[in-house]
């Protein structure tokens, strides 16, 4: 739902970047998501294709990689995975304590792009 | 043709916001004002819990809210009939407040010297927990007839906020929603929080929000910092 102005600071540091390095063409943007994020990928792509017309990103693909939710035992400090929509569910599969920190899967990160 | 070559980024996608609500949240600090940001479905009662927490809050505690609706300003009319700057943000079909936002909010009511400033954020369970918008403490209310299953459903709101208001609780008796199942669930997700049962429209449990709000406004007027 908030797609469109996650895609804008997308383009804007991707634009800073190409800047920076002569870029004629950027051809693919490499992202690092958290699962626990609602943004739909192919929502981005097509708020991305309309927001870069006429810049050097224009085309570019954008490549998600999703992070896991990782929780971390507050008992026995065990990480495990948990599923989105068993999160509130989840318990420690070493010692069966459901009081658990968050530390992995709410990333919204840009690692690098390929360019021209 | 040139080659295809890569280039290192290495950036948060929401680091501009993320800067914007620092600034937001020490320049309040440095002012002595709170900075509550409240989020909640539509419907689940924003608006009855800041006009009952005016009611409820000391003499003296000065208030100020900013109301964020996608295209009205009934919100704000309805909190300034009670004598209370109110400011109407209109996010013109945007789903959440970001940091930006909150400023030009702050920078209307900076007329007024405020102890405690509240956001009313749009309502929505998904958008508005992505993005900072410089409050000091989030607090959401989850109402009865939404149902128990809401913290499986939105996980990342219940994991940021640091009170949880369980509101409409006189409507308990003809719902099948488990308090005791819902109260595991967001535990769960967020050992820390503070879950507070409600009723808007009976008074009933608002003493111990209106305390927490209190101590809160507390700490702040005297300079200590907040945990």
């Amino acid at each position: 739902m908030h797609e469109l102005p996650i895609t804008e600071s997308i383009l804007k540091i991707v634009l800073k970047h190409a800047d920076k390095n002569n870029v004629r063409q950027v051809m693919a943007i490499h992202l690092r998501i958290g699962k626990l994020s609602d943004l739909e990928d192919d929502w981005i792509q097509r708020y991305f294709d309309y927001l870069s017309k006429g810049t050097v990103a224009q085309g570019a693909k954008l490549i998600i990689e999703r992070t896991p939710i990782i929780l971390q035992c507050n008992s026995c400090k065990t990480s495990y995975e948990a599923d989105m929509a068993a999160i509130g569910d989840a318990v420690c599969p070493a010692c069966g304590q459901t009081d658990s920190t968050l530390i992995s899967g709410r990333e919204y990160y840009i690692k690098d792009m390929e360019v021209q | 043709m040139d080659d295809v070559r890569m280039i290192e980024v290495k950036e948060e996608i929401l680091a501009d916001n993320n800067q914007v609500a620092a600034g937001v949240r020490d320049q309040l600090r440095s002012k002595k004002t709170l900075l509550i940001n409240l989020m909640s479905s539509p419907g689940s009662g924003k608006t009855s819990l800041i006009l009952r927490t005016v009611e409820g809050l000391k003499q003296g505690v000065k208030l100020g809210v900013i109301e964020a609706d996608i295209d009205s300003k009934v919100d704000a009319e309805k909190v300034a009939a009670r004598g209370i700057p109110a400011i109407q943000l209109r996010t013109g079909g945007f789903c959440h407040l970001d940091a930006t936002m909150v400023t030009q909010g702050i920078d209307a009511l900076s007329a007024n010297i405020l102890d405690l400033i509240i956001i009313e954020n749009v309502g929505n369970l998904v958008c508005p927990a992505e993005f900072d918008t410089g409050a000091h403490k989030n607090v959401m209310i989850l109402s009865v007839p939404e149902g128990d299953d809401k913290p499986l459903k939105y996980p990342l709101m219940f994991s940021i906020c640091d009170v949880l208001l369980v509101n409409k609780i006189d409507y308990l008796s003809l719902s099948d929603f488990d308090l005791a199942a819902m109260r595991k669930r967001v535990l769960a997700l967020n050992p820390n929080i503070k879950i507070i049962e409600v009723s808007c429209k009976t008074g009933a449990g608002l003493e111990e929000w209106i305390a927490w709000l209190q101590k809160e406004v507390e700490s702040f007027r005297s300079g200590q910092r907040s945990k």
